[in-house]
């Protein structure tokens, strides 16, 4: 990739998490530690990866994404937005409020969405469908979909894998967004998937780690995936729960779903500008 | 006797459809055989799914394909695919609105002697109670052939529910009443002396019939009304056959609450109230025998019935 685009990329996912912030202290509730560990993946995949925008949004070719950790409903909205789905001023202003179209996980109603999620452990498996009906029809879109390591404890994300991998979907790309982080504590506390690169392994993938909060480096994970012909791919996407909001909450659990007080909007603004200012004097 | 059951009646109208239809697909869950799908998957490979023993991933996965166009018929016993895969039915299915017909095969007390883990007496209720999900229980092969027809045609998500073993003929070839979510009146009653309404659906239209014979033979002339559209469910039909009863009865091989009989008495009451006597099965664990030993004990069968209305007409 151009450095003037990956300039492009970063900028914009660090503009989008300002956007998350705004949904969520204007409507009082929202995800925001998660938002800001997957924006770097979405970023990457809607303006860099993906065959997908408003115009071909209906055609039969294009590729599909699920955001399955569908508590990130605010970055993927602020993602949307950014692509013209949908008005990002609606947007910040009715997200969450009374009869919103924009519910506070992710619904198919809304430009851009495929489907519906929320309830965690959903996304693979329907991926699995979709990347099946594609290899059926012989098309030679590519289907994405984002899960949180957290979300690995539901039975249905393996048997998700299982599937992917006894089909051989190669059109079939997984991140998981590995923050270490879910709403109790660390996930290694919660439930520890000790070796998960080799555990995902064994279910017939590819499996790569990658700096998830890099655009880089999952640029080129994503099109290192696209190489391989007999077999779905996995990024374990290492990222860092609340990246760009400074010390004031990265890494710290409390903020999965933690609404900013006047103090902390400030500061995570702040940290959100002075990261800004970083990338561009690169 | 007919010794067709309804889920082979399923797969004869898939597999005579799919040869022109490609977007047709069965998926199964190691339950091919049970579903009496072998022959789609031997004729239709490239239109055919096996997930596994994995229902939860099987109704994902057919969600998946549907929103890429195809018709997804998802296959498994009704015990598992109404309740282990509940939320990927409400989630996947009906809130993302999804073209997939969910087959519940071997439904009810189908099972017979494998007991509980595989009864399905709360698959209506649970089904119902999901917004956007229609739920279906056909009587007979010839009007499951006219229902996954008219399935065919839309594409909304939709729960079907048929036995494990051939039932008695409620229609034949050459007279199949049907018409799409409305009921269908499989004995009309006297209409100068309307008394008694019998509102059925799946196996229970068979006795519902019989029950009709004896009591006519007693001069008690009843209309058996075949409420195979549980949801959305025809409350036009039943306030008319019902106008001038004295006594509804319902039967359904399923647990007294939110199942048909939950559905008659909630429509009744609010119209035209009058006596209502709810057949089903009990709330506990159904007795160990086959499906006809267990209808026999619970009086799910025509003598029941007769009894049941003896009493209270």
């Amino acid at each position: 990739m151009e450095k003037s685009k990956v300039k492009e990329l970063k900028l914009k996912a660090f503009d989008l998490r300002k956007t998350v912030v705004e949904m969520i202290v204007k409507s009082g509730g929202g995800h925001i530690g998660g938002d800001f560990s997957v924006m770097e993946t979405l970023v990457e995949l809607y303006f860099d990866q993906m065959n997908i925008s408003p115009e071909n949004k209906d055609d039969k070719d294009r590729d599909l994404f699920v955001m399955s950790k569908g508590h990130s409903v605010e970055s993927y909205y602020a993602v949307l937005a950014a692509k013209g789905f949908f008005d990002e001023k609606e947007l910040i202003n009715s997200f969450s409020r009374f009869g919103s179209k924009f519910i506070g996980h992710p619904n198919n109603e809304i430009d851009g969405v495929e489907m519906n999620s929320g309830s965690l452990g959903h996304g693979l498996p329907v991926s699995v469908g979709m990347a099946l009906a594609c290899k059926m029809d012989d098309r030679k879109n590519r289907v994405y979909v984002v899960m949180g390591d957290g979300e690995l404890a539901e039975g249905s994300v393996w048997e998700g894998f299982m599937a992917a991998g006894h089909y051989g979907l190669s059109n079939l790309c997984a991140v998981v967004d590995k923050n270490n982080l879910q709403i109790s504590g660390r996930t290694d506390d919660v439930m520890n998937h000790k070796n998960l690169k080799a555990q995902i392994e064994s279910f017939g993938w590819n499996v790569m780690e990658a700096d998830g909060n890099d655009i880089e480096a999952m640029h080129d994970a994503f099109e290192k995936a696209k190489e391989v012909k007999d077999k779905p791919s996995c990024i374990i996407a290492n990222t860092i729960k609340g990246f760009g909001g400074g010390e004031v909450m990265e890494n710290i659990y409390s903020w999965h779903h933690h609404v900013p007080n006047e103090d902390e909007y400030k500061e995570i603004m702040k940290n959100i500008d002075a990261r800004r200012e970083a990338i561009i004097n690169e | 006797m007919n010794n067709i059951p309804n889920r082979q009646a399923i797969c004869d109208v898939l597999m005579e459809n799919a040869k022109k239809d490609k977007d047709i697909v069965a998926l199964c869950s190691d339950s091919r055989g049970s579903a009496s799908m072998t022959p789609f998957f031997k004729a239709f490979p490239k239109q055919s799914v096996e997930v596994g023993i994995a229902e939860q991933n099987l109704v994902s996965i057919g969600a998946g394909m549907a929103h890429m166009g195809k018709k997804a018929y998802c296959f498994s016993p009704a015990c598992f695919i109404s309740t282990r895969s509940y939320e990927q039915a409400k989630v996947d299915v009906a809130y993302s609105n999804t073209n997939v017909k969910l087959i519940g095969i071997s439904g009810g007390v189908s099972y017979g002697a494998l007991g509980m883990s595989h009864h399905s007496a709360q698959d209506i209720a649970a089904m119902s109670a999901i917004p956007n999900m229609r739920v279906y229980l056909p009587s007979d092969r010839f009007q499951t052939v006219k229902l996954i027809e008219a399935l065919l045609e839309d594409e909304k998500p939709a729960y079907v529910r048929v036995g494990r073993n051939p039932v008695e003929d409620i229609y034949s070839e050459e007279n199949i009443p049907f018409e799409m979510d409305k009921a269908t009146i499989a004995r009309f009653g006297s209409k100068k002396d309307k008394k008694l309404v019998i509102v059925a659906c799946g196996e229970m239209l068979s006795p519902a019939l019989r029950a009709g014979e004896i009591l006519a033979e007693k001069n008690i002339m009843s209309t058996v009304i075949d409420m195979y559209c549980i949801k959305p469910f025809d409350s036009e039909s039943l306030i008319k056959e019902a106008e001038d009863a004295d006594l509804i009865v319902s039967i359904e091989e399923h647990a007294p609450f939110g199942g048909l009989g939950a559905n008659v008495a909630s429509v009744i009451s609010a119209n035209k109230p009058c006596k209502i006597i709810q057949m089903a099965l009990p709330d506990d664990h159904v007795i160990t025998g086959k499906s006809k030993e267990v209808f026999d004990y619970y009086g799910l069968n025509a003598e029941g019935i007769v009894e049941r209305v003896l009493k209270n007409i």
